[in-house]
This record gives C-alpha cells, sequence and structure tokens, in this order.
C-alpha cells in the first residue's frame, strides 16, 4: 500500500516537472521576441545598428587591444607579414592567429584601413540609455536652420493628451460593444423570435467585412451628422466593427449555459431581463472579461480607424497617430518605436492582469446541481 | 382591450418623442456658416495679395499630406511668416496613410482643403474623377510660366473628365541622378570623382581590387518596397535612349517589354547583379531599408563608397555629419554622350479640393518661392520655383543639387510616379523586386508590369 | 388576458398591424434614441472648453450610461405591455440595437461594395461579372489565394493547437498566471511594434557582419550563410510571416480556451482521474468534448482573422516578394489604384469565401434550442 503510494507520488512529480518544462520551454520562446524588444529599447540608435540586441549578456569576444597602419602598397595577392604572421589581404581580412592566440584582422581595404590585433575576451555591450524613453514620453526635439542664418529648436507635443485621448476612445468602445453584443447574444441563444437564424448567420458572414469598405459610406453619413472628430463618432465606429465578433463569442459562451439554470428561473417567474440580469451577467464574467481584453486591445492599437474620424482634429489625436507621427516620415528610428512600443504596450498589461482574475474555476460551480 | 391601448398609447409616445427630438436636432444646425464676411468689396488683387491685405483673417485652411515628423516641423517653419502676415490658420496634419486617408476623405465628400501629392500618378486619379479644383481658373498663367519651368507646368497638367486642367502648383522637388560618396574618407584613400561612365566604371573596379564593394543599394521600404530600383531604372533610360523614348515609356506609348527598356534593365544587372559590386549581393538589395543602405558608408573605413539617391537622403545619414565634409556628391555621369546630361527629379505637388477665397490665397502662396524660403534653410527641399535665390539654400550640398538642377541639359521626372498608380506604384515596384529577388525572369517580370497598365 | 381568437376581425386587423410596428418600432426606435440622445451629447462637448481630462470622463460616462439606460427603459416599455407582446417584442429590445448597428456600419456598405463590383473602375459603366473573371485571370490574384490558403490552414492549426496546448498546461501549473500572462502579451503589441520585433529576428546584413537578426546570428554561429528570410526564400518565407501570426494570436486562442476550461465543472475531471484516466484520455473525452463550442468558435475566428490577414504582411514586406495576400490586393486596387470596380470585387470573393465556416457555424446554431 505505502509502496503504491509513493509511486503515485513519483508519477506524480514527473508530470509535474514535464509539464513546467512544456510550460517554460513555451514561455521562453514567446517572450523571447518582446525580450529582444525591451532590451533594445534601453539601447543608443547606434547600439542597436551595430550589435544583436543579445550582446548586452557577457560573451566572449574579440576585443582590439593594438591597432596597426596598414602596409602600403601592397597588392591583392601579396604575401606580407603582420605582426609575426604572414598572409595575403584577403586572408588577413577574415583574421589570422598568432602563436599566442591573438587575432590580427585586416578592417578595410587595400588603401583605407587599419589593422588591429584581437583577444578573445569576456565582453558585454551594456551601453544604456533612457533617451529613447525620454524622446517619446516628453516629445522629440527638433531644431534646424532659419534663413537668417541661427538655430531654431522646436519642442514636439509630449504623449499626455494623446495618452488620455486613447483611454477615451479605448474605454467605451470597450464596453459599450460588450453590453450590446450581450443583450444580441443572449437574444440569439435563448430567445425565439422570427428571423433569428437569418440574422445570426449575417453576424457570421459580417465578421469577415474588411472595415476599409465601411469607411467612405460611414464618414459620408458622419458628414451628414456633424458627427466627425467627436468621440462617439470613433466609440460607434470601434463598436460597429467590433460588434460581429464580440455577439459571436458571447452567443458561444452564452449558448452553453446549462439549460436547466435558466429552466427553474422561469420556473421562479423570472422575465427575460431579470435572468439576464441577474443571472447571465454574472456567469458570463471570464467570457466578459476575455473580450474585454481583446476589444480594448483592437482600439488601443487601431491606427486607421482614429486617423479616418478624428484624424482632423489635433487636439483628439490618440496614441497611435502620435507615435506615427513620431517615428515619422523616415521609418528608420528604431529606437523610438522600441520604446514607443513598450510604452503603447502597458496600459493593455495591466488591463489584462486586472482582469485575469475573473478567469477563475467553479462560477458554474453553485448554479450546476 | 386596455392593455392594448396603453401598448398603441405607448407607441404614439414614441414617435412623438423620436419627433421632437429630430427637430429639435435639425433647428440648432444651421448657425454653422462660414464667418469670413469681413469687407473684402474694398480690397482688390489676387487672392494672395488680398489675404496679404488681411481680407481673409481667421479664417482655416485644412492641409494633408504624406509627410510628418521633422518635414512637419520644416513646413510649419515656411508657413509661419503667411500665417502672421494674413491671419489665416494652415492646419496641416501629415499621415503614414496618407493613399488611404485622401482617398476615404475625397469619396465621402470630407476632403482637406489642400493635399500634398509626391507623386503625380495618384492625384490623376483624383482629377480623372473630377474631384480637384483647376488652379488655372483664378491662378495667373503668366506669372506661372514665369516662375516654373514650362516642364513642371506640362506636368501639373492632367485630364479631368471635361478636358484637361491646371492639377496644382509645385511646391518643392528632389534631385535624384546624384551619387553620395563619404568624402573624408574618399579624399584620404585617394579616389578621385568620376566625371564620365567609363572612369565611373574604372572606379568600382578599382575599389574591387582594393577589396571592397563600391555601391550599397537597398530597395526595401515598408508598404513601398522597390521603388529605389524603378529610380534606378530610369536613370538608365535617360542615359541608354533619347528623351522622346523616356517620354513614351512614361506616357505608356513604349511598353516595358520593348527592346529600349529591356536593355535598360540589362545595363542595370551588369551593375546590380554583380556580386563585386553590390554591398551585401543582392541579398543585401532585397533585404535593406533603403534608409538604412548608406550607413557603410560612414563606418571606419567605410564598407561601401557609394549611394545613388535623392537629395532628401542626407537626413538618414548618421547625425553629426557635416555635409562637404564628411560627405558630398557627384552627378551620375551618362553613358552615351548622344543623350546629354539628363537629370531626374520627383517632386510634391499642391492640389486643391475645395474651392474657397483663402484657399486660393494659400495656393498662390505656395506658387511662390517664399513658401518653401524655410525650409530651403532648413534643408532637405529644391524649389521648383525661378524666384528663389541659391542664397537661400542651408549648405553648399544642397545649393551644388540646386545649381546641378538648373545647368542640366534636360530634367525629367520620375517615370514611377508619373505613371498611372497601377504601374507607378503597383506593378513596376513589384516586377522591380520580384526580377531583382530572381523569383521571376527580366521579360516575365516586364510582362507583368505593361500587363497592369489600365487601358 | 384577453384571448385574440374571441375578437372581431377590424381588432384583429389592428391588432396585427400594432404588432408588426411595434416590432419594427422597438428595434429602429431604441438605437435610434440611444444615438440621438448621445449625438446631442457630443455635439455640446466637443464644442466646450473644458479641461481634457474631464471631458474624457463625461463622454465615457455619458456614452456607457446612455447605452445602459436606453436598454432599462427600453425594456420597462416592452415589459409594461400584455404578456403576449412582451414575449413578441422583448427579444428585439435584446437584439435589435445589435441588428441596427451591423447593417448601418457592416451591412449596407457591403451591399454597396458588391453593387460598386458589378461597375467599371470608376462606376461609369456596367460589366457584370467582368471584374470576378479578371480576378481569377491575374496571376498575382492567383498567388494570392495560394498565400491565403497556407496562412489558413497553418496559421489556423498552429495557433489553435498551441492556444489549447497551453490553455490545459497552465491549467494544471502552478506559474498559471505568469505562464499565460508571457503568452498573451504579443497581443498587447501593435502590429508597427510587432514589425519591429521581427526584423531583430529576420533581420539580414551580409556574411561577415555582425548579425543583428537572432535567426541569421544563430544561422551564422553554426557556420551557415546568413539569408534574407522574408524576401529571398521564396516561398517559404510566407511561413516566416506565419510565424508571426501564430506568435500573436496564440494568446487570443490561449484566453478563450483558458475560460472555458474553468467552465468544466472540477469534479468531472476528478471523478475521471479516479477512475484512472490518464491525462491524455482526459484530455480527449472529457476536455475536448466539454469545450467543443469554443474550439469551434476559435478557429472560425482565427480562420477568419487569416482570411482577412493584412498588417503583418503590410508592415514586414509591403506585399512584395511573393507574399501578396487577398487583402493586401484589395487594398492596393481600392485606395492606391482607386479601381473601385476590381477591388470591390475582391472583397466580394472574401466574403464568398467564408460561406463554408458559415453553413458549418449554421449546423451548430441549428441545433441550440430557445426558450
Amino acid at each position: 500500500m505505502e509502496r503504491k503510494l509513493g509511486s503515485a507520488k513519483r508519477r506524480k512529480l514527473v508530470s509535474d516537472i514535464l509539464l513546467n518544462g512544456a510550460l517554460t520551454i513555451l514561455c521562453l520562446l514567446w517572450a523571447l521576441p518582446t525580450v529582444g524588444l525591451f532590451v533594445s529599447s534601453f539601447r543608443t540608435r547606434e547600439d542597436i545598428f551595430a550589435s544583436g540586441w543579445w550582446k548586452v549578456l557577457p560573451h566572449r569576444a574579440y576585443v582590439t587591444v593594438e591597432t596597426l597602419d596598414i602596409p602600403t602598397g601592397v597588392t591583392r595577392d601579396q604575401v606580407v607579414e603582420i605582426a609575426g604572421v604572414s598572409g595575403t589581404f584577403d586572408e588577413f581580412r577574415l583574421g589570422k592567429t598568432n602563436s599566442e592566440g591573438q587575432q590580427i584582422i585586416w578592417v578595410g581595404n587595400l588603401r583605407a584601413g587599419r589593422i588591429e590585433i584581437q583577444e578573445r575576451e569576456w565582453t558585454t555591450r551594456s551601453n544604456f540609455t533612457l533617451s529613447n524613453y525620454e524622446q517619446v514620453l516628453a516629445g522629440k526635439e527638433y531644431s534646424y536652420q532659419r534663413p537668417d542664418g541661427s538655430t531654431q529648436t522646436v519642442q514636439g507635443d509630449n504623449l499626455t493628451g494623446a495618452f488620455l485621448n486613447s483611454v477615451a476612445v479605448a474605454v467605451p468602445a470597450t464596453i459599450i460593444p460588450i453590453l450590446i453584443a450581450a443583450f444580441a447574444a443572449y437574444g440569439f441563444a435563448w430567445m425565439n423570435f422570427t428571423g433569428r437564424k437569418f440574422l445570426f448567420i449575417m453576424v457570421v458572414a459580417l465578421l469577415v467585412v474588411p472595415l476599409q469598405i465601411a469607411l467612405v459610406p460611414i464618414l459620408r453619413d458622419y458628414q451628414a451628422l456633424k458627427l466627425n472628430g467627436t468621440f462617439l463618432a470613433v466609440w460607434l465606429a470601434h463598436t460597429g466593427f467590433g460588434l460581429p465578433l464580440a455577439t459571436y463569442l458571447l452567443y458561444n459562451y452564452i449558448s452553453g449555459l446549462p439549460r436547466d439554470t435558466l429552466e427553474s428561473a422561469f420556473i421562479d417567474g423570472a422575465s427575460h431581463f431579470t435572468i439576464f440580469t441577474r443571472l447571465i451577467l454574472p456567469l458570463s464574467v471570464p467570457a466578459l472579461a476575455s473580450f474585454a481584453i481583446f476589444q480594448f486591445l483592437w482600439v488601443w492599437n487601431d491606427y486607421l480607424v482614429a486617423l479616418i474620424f478624428i484624424g482632423e482634429v489635433r487636439e483628439q489625436e490618440v496614441l497611435t497617430m502620435r507615435l506615427a507621427s513620431i517615428v515619422g516620415s523616415r521609418g528608420a528610428d528604431w529606437h523610438l518605436l522600441t520604446a514607443g512600443a513598450f510604452i503603447s504596450m502597458l496600459l493593455p498589461l495591466i488591463v489584462f492582469f486586472g482582469l485575469q482574475r475573473y478567469f477563475v474555476r467553479g462560477l458554474l460551480a453553485g448554479s450546476v446541481k | 382591450m386596455f392593455t392594448n391601448k396603453r401598448f398603441t398609447l405607448i407607441s404614439l409616445l414614441l414617435i412623438l418623442a423620436l419627433i421632437l427630438v429630430a427637430c429639435g436636432g435639425s433647428g440648432n444646425n444651421s448657425n454653422t456658416g462660414e464667418s469670413s464676411d469681413t469687407d473684402s468689396d474694398t480690397i482688390t488683387g489676387t487672392p494672395l495679395e488680398m489675404a496679404m491685405q488681411g481680407a481673409y483673417r481667421g479664417t482655416i485652411v485644412t492641409m494633408t499630406g504624406p509627410f510628418t515628423d521633422e518635414d512637419e516641423v520644416k513646413f510649419n517653419a515656411s508657413i509661419a511668416e503667411f500665417e502672421a502676415a494674413t491671419g489665416i490658420d494652415v492646419q496641416y496634419t501629415g499621415t503614414k496613410e496618407f493613399e488611404t486617408t485622401i482617398s476615404v476623405r475625397v469619396d465621402a465628400g470630407n476632403a482637406p482643403d489642400i493635399a500634398d501629392f509626391p507623386q503625380p500618378g495618384l492625384l490623376a486619379n483624383f482629377v480623372a474623377d473630377g474631384k480637384v479644383v483647376d488652379v488655372s481658373t483664378f491662378l495667373d498663367m503668366n506669372k506661372l510660366q514665369a516662375n516654373y519651368n514650362q516642364s513642371w507646368l506640362d506636368m501639373a497638367t492632367m485630364d479631368g473628365p471635361n478636358g484637361p486642367i491646371m492639377a496644382g502648383v509645385w511646391h518643392r522637388f528632389n534631385g535624384k541622378s546624384l551619387v553620395w560618396y563619404p568624402k573624408a574618407a574618399f579624399d584620404a584613400a585617394g579616389y578621385q570623382v568620376p566625371q564620365t561612365w567609363d572612369e565611373l566604371i574604372a572606379l568600382m573596379d578599382e575599389i574591387v581590387a582594393d577589396g571592397d564593394t563600391p555601391w550599397c543599394i537597398g530597395i526595401e521600404s515598408g508598404t513601398a518596397t522597390g521603388w529605389p530600383a524603378t529610380d534606378w531604372m530610369e536613370e538608365f533610360m535617360l542615359r541608354t535612349t533619347s528623351l522622346e523614348n523616356y517620354d513614351k515609356w512614361v506616357a505608356g506609348e513604349l511598353p516595358f517589354n520593348s527592346p529600349e527598356v529591356i536593355n535598360a534593365a540589362e545595363k542595370m544587372s551588369e551593375l546590380w547583379f554583380n556580386g563585386d559590386y553590390v554591398y551585401g549581393g543582392r541579398a543585401g538589395i532585397v533585404s535593406t531599408f533603403f534608409g538604412d543602405s548608406p550607413k557603410p558608408m560612414f563606418d571606419n573605413p567605410p564598407k561601401c563608397w557609394l549611394h545613388k539617391q535623392g537629395n532628401f537622403i542626407t537626413s538618414f545619414f548618421p547625425e553629426g555629419l557635416q555635409p562637404g565634409v564628411d560627405y558630398d556628391f557627384f552627378y551620375l555621369p551618362g553613358i552615351d554622350p548622344a543623350y546629354g546630361k539628363p537629370f531626374l527629379v520627383a517632386g510634391d505637388i499642391m492640389a486643391m479640393f475645395n474651392d474657397r477665397p483663402e484657399v486660393r490665397a494659400v495656393m498662390e502662396y505656395f506658387s511662390t518661392g517664399e513658401s518653401v524660403r524655410a525650409w530651403l534653410a532648413a534643408g532637405g527641399a529644391l524649389s521648383p520655383h525661378r524666384d528663389t535665390n541659391l542664397d537661400w539654400y542651408g549648405d553648399d550640398v544642397e545649393r551644388g543639387v540646386a545649381a546641378l538642377a538648373q545647368q542640366a541639359s534636360s530634367l525629367r521626372f520620375d517615370a514611377s510616379d508619373l505613371m498611372p498608380g497601377e504601374v507607378g506604384s503597383g506593378s513596376f515596384w513589384k516586377g522591380m523586386t520580384d526580377y531583382v529577388s530572381g523569383s521571376v525572369d527580366l521579360p516575365t517580370a516586364m510582362r507583368e508590369i505593361d500587363a497592369a497598365w489600365p487601358r | 388576458m384577453q384571448n385574440t381568437s374571441r375578437a372581431s376581425t377590424p381588432e384583429r386587423i389592428l391588432t396585427l398591424l400594432t404588432s408588426t410596428i411595434g416590432q419594427v418600432l422597438i428595434s429602429v426606435l431604441v438605437p435610434l434614441l440611444t444615438f440621438v440622445v448621445l449625438w446631442r451629447g457630443f455635439l455640446f462637448l466637443r464644442d466646450s472648453n473644458a479641461p481634457k481630462s474631464i471631458i474624457a470622463l463625461v463622454a465615457i460616462i455619458w456614452g456607457v450610461g446612455g447605452v445602459g439606460l436606453l436598454y432599462l427603459i427600453a425594456n420597462w416599455i416592452v415589459e409594461q405591455l400584455p404578456d403576449k407582446w412582451t414575449a413578441r417584442l422583448q427579444p428585439f429590445v435584446f437584439v435589435g440595437p445589435a441588428v441596427a448597428i451591423l447593417i448601418w456600419y457592416l451591412a449596407l456598405p457591403a451591399f454597396r461594395t458588391f453593387w460598386i463590383s458589378l461597375w467599371n473602375r470608376n462606376g461609369t459603366a456596367f460589366v457584370f461579372l467582368q471584374n470576378y473573371l479578371d480576378v481569377f485571370r491575374d496571376r498575382g490574384m492567383l498567388e494570392s489565394f495560394r498565400n491565403n490558403l497556407l496562412w489558413m490552414i497553418v496559421g489556423t492549426t498552429f495557433s489553435v493547437g498551441f492556444g489549447l496546448l497551453i490553455a490545459v498546461l497552465a491549467d494544471r501549473s502552478k506559474f498559471e498566471r505568469i505562464a499565460k500572462s508571457i503568452i498573451f502579451m504579443p497581443m498587447a503589441i501593435s502590429f508597427v511594434g510587432a514589425g519591429i520585433i521581427w526584423k531583430f529576428i529576420y533581420e539580414n546584413r551580409p556574411p561577415g557582419e555582425a548579425q543583428i537578426g537572432l535567426l541569421n546570428a544563430v544561422v551564422t554561429a553554426l557556420g551557415g550563410q546568413p539569408q534574407a528570410w522574408v524576401s529571398l526564400v521564396q516561398p517559404w518565407n510566407n511561413l516566416f510571416l506565419i510565424v508571426i501570426v501564430v506568435w500573436l494570436q496564440t494568446g487570443f486562442a490561449m484566453v478563450l480556451f483558458s475560460a472555458a476550461l474553468k467552465g468544466i465543472p472540477a469534479e468531472l475531471l476528478e471523478a475521471s482521474r479516479v477512475d484512472g484516466a490518464n491525462e491524455f484520455q482526459v484530455f480527449f473525452r472529457i476536455m475536448v468534448p466539454y469545450i467543443q463550442g469554443t474550439i469551434i468558435t476559435v478557429t472560425t475566428t482565427i480562420v477568419i482573422f487569416t482570411l482577412k490577414i493584412f498588417d503583418v504582411v503590410m508592415v514586414m514586406t509591403g506585399a512584395q516578394y511573393g507574399t501578396e495576400v487577398i487583402a493586401t490586393q484589395f487594398y492596393r486596387q481600392y485606395f492606391s489604384n482607386r479601381n473601385f470596380g476590381y477591388g470591390s470585387a475582391i472583397a466580394i470573393i472574401l466574403l464568398i469565401a467564408v460561406i463554408p465556416v458559415m453553413i458549418y457555424n449554421l449546423r451548430e446554431f441549428r441545433e441550440k434550442e430557445a426558450f
């Protein structure tokens, strides 16, 4: 008896190790690209282009200990002797090792170059900076020459206003579609009415409609209603474009709730509205929370919808628009992009952590009996 | 029946409430008209003159375009004086999704007053749909002819639904036939700036013999990947065949599959696909971001020595380099003396979508050199206007480019920017990247570019 | 409670009329009323000069509260009616607003697009199905169809597979929260940010240079030649792009699967484990059937997502190097070339492509019974 228990314990331990091991490997794989971004966001522009981000870790590399001038008047296949080693230019270019284990390398070409004598050492490239974050948060500084020859410096906008706008856009654009979709999902799942099938199919079909086709007609309607440039315009647009998926996902969850739960509530004389608000909504919290996260993310990271519907009003610029203009027409400001990407990730992650506690087992446990 | 009546009553109430709200809504909307009714009768002249006298004080002109970031700051600097003098508020918002936003906003009837088009071919589509205001209706054509080279005006003339119109005014341009080199290292190594094609080839071979690759080339550019390759094609077209053929090619009369174009592409391939000539070889060309591609020139010592690109590329160079000291440029020499010294340019044209007096004034302002003066000083743009002074340029390098453009035997506009969007920013880019990356051979690539031409 | 069968004919007609009108009214009026109230408020807000944070706060309360209140009022009105009417009209209080918004924002534009697709590039000549025929003759389009198929099959399989695997593993692990957060993290990154991240993976430098892309650093460390992964390695470059989307979308699948797994009663799992079932048996016999609905939903969503894939391709390759997909073709035709007829036809083909998915979902839907 005791031995059996022992082996069961051991089996449990092995399976735990296997399980956590597999999970760890997957998590490492998934985290690796983001870690690269995170590390890069603290590196200088030059470093980002000069070496891989993993070089901030201690690694063995050749470090130059001495620099010599190149021998002059050498042809390409002539054998020369440098620092006690002989070889041709092409061989030196790849690096030749001398008796002390030093590497002698020809940097540059036959005319313009230098000889470096390098030793293999442990080294890191830990040249960290906060300036990327400063530039993104406080606004970029531009200086240019004026016609009279003086230099003018202009400070770009900071992120605060855009951040507030993004919050003002994203919060209602998350809650409103979820509320509307939850009602609709309940309707489709548990209410009988004419056109139920047809309307549901419409919801699924509309999932695939690219929102770009709706931009022109909607903007035209907004024009007529003078809605352009208001938060309502963007909320409604995000509601419209997010509703098919919200309805579809919530329908899947709500329709999967046990039938007997609802039946007993009906027997107690509850109305649909009471059942929905008192029973279904609390039971659907995990589904509502998970969709809330997704919708929030999409709205938060959206660029096109905001650009079209509030793009002309500078004061209502959202975060993605601000970041896009910082990174600029050049497209080469990787160092700013890395910092910007991290800053814009913060709030969505907080939302995720905040809502994660709703993904718990046993919400249904009390009701399924 | 009592409950039934109550139901009808509620329905009626609902309708009534709705009507009330709707009426209340429409009642308030009528007082949003424009308030530019200053006593404009007493002031006369062209729109710009009227504006300068304060006729449009307090009005707003909205603008959009593809440039953002630093260029936006320079643009704002160049119109600041105009805004102060006229009291017109020019509100510019740049966007990286320019093609989409301008298309959506124009079609939805929400067009900005003025838009900056870096590609006349894109603007031509809007002109064809009759969405653009003809600037010749209010600008003095004699003045325009006096202030612009005729070829600029020809390129601004586009076909509308009711015949050709003047679709906009040119605001600034870029010189493209330029080869940049790291001057300090270049001189130290004892290389000589080539004056002819043969000298260029000799220089390239010299660099190869010294163990380096002469050129750095990159065509990756996000959604616009491939455009640097089309620029190179145009340079070779201008240098291997006549200007007439170039113009016919732009107009779609000389197909890509013709011997002339194939010949130009083959000449270009001799340079591009020679692994000794290009840093990183073909893989380097297709996977390097065009803005990063000149960077190896400024390594110490340089890894490549030559880079062909428009003068805007200097703002992609590493920070802190001195123009004329650390870098300089030379004209990409002609191959066949018979075809002269052609100079390739590209530029930005301002087009107008809403016809109001203050918008006219801004457009007229853009047709003067004064409107780019601050930008010229700040660097990164050249002025197509004749009333600009070479002294206005911020540094000798840009002044040199501007002078070169003036001396060129012929000026030709970037063909891909002039061709219809299907080709110019579609199949031409795609065909060239397909060819360079080796997924199709040259005749196939050329045939597919031709096939996309709208007929 | 009145019995309709006893009522006289005119009364019955009146009843019928009010019933239909009532249904229409409810589904139209409720959203309309919401909209008008919100709209008036926003015009007021837009023109006010209060500090930004206050406007934002008021806007949030106004918007969310307004929508909630309208449901309450509409429902209250309907519940004042006779029971029969309540039963008939209440579903429309529930689904009406959603349907109205969907029609306005997506269904009507879709019909408009279909109509445009039957015309030539700028709507001056009716060409019927010509645009559709052209679509299937274009080499670029055929390439897009091939790529989209690849996206759909590979992208969906791996996203769903990894999502399910991680959800199940995490569910039994002590490190559930941290593991799920890590897998979820990519979802929080905008597409532009994701583009940059993956450049640090796929970036290619000439041989002999310091590689700043991780993949090439590994390859060269192992003695290989650096590759231009997303451009030259055709057609496999599509797979390297798909990896990005799997990385992004697995979090989506995982969150939904995880929520569904939490819904499986613990007693059920315990019981089967006590009965001696091993973990694989528990997974296939208990978990999979229990969360089958979620699996279908997640798969449908990701299939549709990959069908519409756009941003990743645009950011990484500009839809060049043989990575063109349907959505990028649509975008190019519709916005860059302003060839509205052809562009619309491509969008409609997307809609047609999703029909099998719709049919499958409808079958599932039919099996559900409502009250």
